[in-house]
């Protein structure tokens, strides 16, 4: 098992560093340093005084350093500019040229220092932190509709398989995973919350959600993530648990006359849940576009909404802070559903 | 003139589309006579799922065929008739001219176009797009999956951990990094192109050569042409004008694609392949330990014979199915770009982004909005029970 577990996340490190590396060197192309200079700089400069702007602030280094330093495993960068300033990476500008006494020669990620956002002129850390809260707490609500939600349909379905509740039932799924979220978002404003409808239930926008979530404005947007990964959660029940269901040790639970709720609760459950276990934590991926669209779509300005803004905007620091983190949240969920199938499924032996 | 009543409305849109419901009769009832001849198509008819997954596709599929020939279309899908803007679903044109259609069936959007004619041209969007995306993305994952299953080891690690790399990106971010016009300018999403579309010649050589490897006299020719076209084709669709890569001249050139189409195609497919590996991955593992595998093998087939000939038709039930479902899913992603206004030009009549123009005003105005959303609804709908009913039929024998 220890082995098992350091392969994985060596594996998992290894891939968060090729992840990490491919968004540096697609945000740090040229193109988009040249829109990043003339935005911090000035619109009408030449290519001359652009390629300066770059080079006194450290963009002109190749770009593995470049990665390096971002990482902090390399030392930041100290460059007397053109201008007679010397500006270094980890202490701004120095006044005399050299790092003082109490600076610090690395600061990168692992460091803790994720560097400036040009557009909410703040400190990229502590954004994430705040937004991934408010997301933290959208996600939390829509697990809590999304799981049971899905679990109870997937096995009422599968209970009894070619059912008429079965026929209904998977017949909802089918449609809840043919509605993407930018559909069933529209709809559900249009239908409860638009003037032109008529009822108006909740609030088209969650953006009062962000300090008081209240029944009106945190309904919809909730419903609308939850609506999408449901179905899928609840066939992929509905499947295991109709496979549990022909088991040899049910037919003997039923012969030896055992309750039918009975069977279902004691016997069924527990087996037919390791399926669906993996398939929820792989959806952390798949949600994080709900994310995305949703708090689009419902103006509530949380991750989803900084990366849309960080990415329309060409805001190079928060757009790699905001892909770190959401690398690293996909790639937990799928260690974690690693481990975790092996746990449930003694079947299943890791050597 | 009086707007239309709803009846009405209903009414005229049902006759705008009678050459779809032509089309539709006339498919139906051929193949529900022949359907014993047909195979796994035919069975698809003797399920009712399966039979309403695959009307509702089949209309969406008519729909945009026919549209792209301006037969259903009320309106050029572009113009604008200042009265229009905003007016609900029936209203009738002011001062129509001769030969002009007088009412705006579904309405008028924000720039009062005509939202029924937008649908209609954005079927073809999505028609056009998304089954040739999937299928190239199946190309792909196929020409990869099967040497990673079949052989294993460290091609297999290898492969997978690719797969892995651009499985674990979220498809939005990835989108935002690919899409943007800077980056296009740099002529990347051209080289992934350039990449990406060379797997499906590679494909066909690999799976012609196989076959006809003893009889030199048939597959020299054959390979001559088929790779001669392809090769061709596989020129003029990667090489564009005013981008990074023009490799053939004017002349030669076949067709180009209009404004991002390739970028939005490249992105699409390059998404999609890694989860077709994973698929065919797994399949190729599970039949190389079956004993017509093992027959093969002890005959003395080459490896790449006893991949495609041997290990692939026997996995095709579940790729097809998966071909259906992945449509859908690639409709979806299409619709996404278009949500986020990437890729296509924001004039585009595709329902992804005429969802996103009409969702800014849509607590007052609902039917620029709801009517692609229903449109993109229904499609992926009827991808999702067509493959229901396939999987049934197909697991019944």
């Amino acid at each position: 098992m220890a082995l098992f577990l350091l392969r994985r996340i060596g594996t998992m490190l290894l891939t968060a560093l090729c992840l990490t590396f491919i968004v540096f060197w697609l945000t740090n192309l040229s193109p988009n340093l040249e829109k990043l200079a003339k935005n911090q700089g000035n619109v009408r400069m030449t290519d001359e005084q652009v390629a300066s702007f770059l080079q006194d602030r450290g963009y002109s280094q190749p770009l593995p350093l470049k990665y390096a330093q971002w990482l902090g495993v390399a030392p930041g960068w100290v460059i007397e500019g053109r201008d007679g300033t010397t500006r270094s990476r980890c202490n701004g500008v120095l006044e005399d040229g050299t790092i003082p006494e109490d600076g610090r020669s690395f600061c990168g990620v692992l460091q803790g220092d994720w560097g400036q956002s040009t557009v909410f002129q703040d400190n990229v850390g502590s954004i994430i932190a705040t937004r991934l809260g408010l997301t933290g707490k959208l996600m939390f609500w829509v697990m809590m509709v999304m799981v049971p939600g899905a679990l109870i349909i997937g096995v009422l379905a599968g209970m009894r398989e070619g059912s008429r509740t079965d026929r209904s039932l998977s017949t909802v799924s089918i449609i809840t995973t043919a509605t993407p979220e930018y559909v069933s978002g529209v709809v559900f404003i249009a239908v409860f919350a638009s003037t032109a409808f008529g009822l108006r239930w909740f609030n088209g926008s969650a953006t009062s959600a962000m300090e008081d979530a209240t029944f009106e404005n945190f309904t919809l947007p909730v419903i609308t993530i939850a609506l999408y990964g449901m179905g899928y959660i609840a066939r992929m029940t509905r499947a295991s648990m109709a496979e549990v269901m022909t088991a040899q040790y049910i037919r003997t639970a039923r012969l030896k006359g055992v309750s039918f709720p009975n069977i279902v609760m004691k016997h069924a459950l527990r087996n037919a849940l390791i399926a669906p276990f993996t398939v929820i934590m792989l959806q952390f991926p798949w949600l994080l576009n709900g994310v995305v669209i949703v708090e689009t779509l419902f103006n509530y300005k949380g991750f989803g909404w900084t990366l849309v803004q960080a990415a329309g905007n060409n805001d190079i620091e928060l757009l790699l802070g905001v892909s770190v983190v959401s690398v690293f949240v996909v790639l937990v969920t799928q260690l974690i559903s690693d481990i975790g199938y092996v746990y449930l499924n003694p079947r299943i032996s890791v050597s | 003139m009086e707007p239309l009543s709803w009846f009405d409305i209903i009414t005229r849109v049902l006759i705008q589309f009678t050459p779809v419901w032509i089309a539709l009769v006339i498919l139906f009832s051929v193949s529900v006579v022949y359907k014993r001849r047909l195979g796994l198509y035919g069975k698809l008819f003797d399920s009712t799922i399966g039979m309403v997954g695959f009307a509702l596709v089949m209309f969406w599929v008519f729909t945009g065929i026919f549209g792209a020939f301006d037969l259903i279309v009320t309106h050029d899908p572009l113009a604008q008739v200042s009265s229009m803007k905003n007016k609900p679903p029936g209203t009738p044109i002011l001062g129509a001219e001769d030969g002009q259609y007088p009412y705006y069936l579904f309405g008028g959007d924000n720039l009062a176009r005509d939202v029924f004619s937008r649908m209609v041209k954005g079927a073809w969007v999505v028609v056009q797009i998304a089954p040739l995306a999937t299928l190239f993305a199946f190309m792909v994952g196929i020409t990869l999956g099967l040497p990673a299953g079949y052989y294993g080891g460290k091609l297999d690690t290898f492969l997978s951990f690719l797969a892995n790399l651009i499985l674990a990106f979220p498809v939005i971010l990835l989108f935002y990094l690919l899409v943007t016009p800077e980056i296009v300018d740099t002529g990347i999403p051209n080289y992934m192109a350039m990449v990406l579309f060379i797997f499906p010649i590679i494909f066909v050589a690999v799976l012609l050569n196989s076959r006809y490897r003893t009889q030199p006299k048939v597959r020299t020719p054959m390979l001559i042409i088929v790779l001669g076209v392809m090769g061709w084709l596989y020129l003029s669709l990667v090489s564009q004008p005013g981008t990074a890569i023009t490799v053939l001249p004017d002349g030669v050139d076949l067709f180009n694609l209009q404004g991002g189409i390739l970028v939005v195609f490249v992105s699409v497919v390059f998404v999609n392949s890694p989860t077709v590996f994973r698929i065919v991955r797994g399949l190729a593992m599970d039949i190389k330990t079956r004993d017509y595998v093992a027959a093969a093998q002890t005959r003395g087939e080459r490896p790449w014979y006893i991949m495609l000939w041997e290990i692939l038709p026997n996995a095709r039930g579940p790729l097809i199915v998966d071909f259906c479902l992945r449509i859908g899913y690639t409709t979806i992603l299409l619709g996404t770009l278009g949500f986020f206004g990437l890729g296509l030009p924001p004039e585009s009549p595709d329902w992804g982004t005429t969802i996103n123009d009409g969702r800014r005003l849509l607590q007052i105005y609902l039917h620029p909005a709801i009517v692609p959303a229903f449109a993109l609804l229904s499609m992926v709908l009827g991808l999702n029970l067509l493959a229901d009913g396939l999987r049934e039929e197909s697991l019944r024998d």
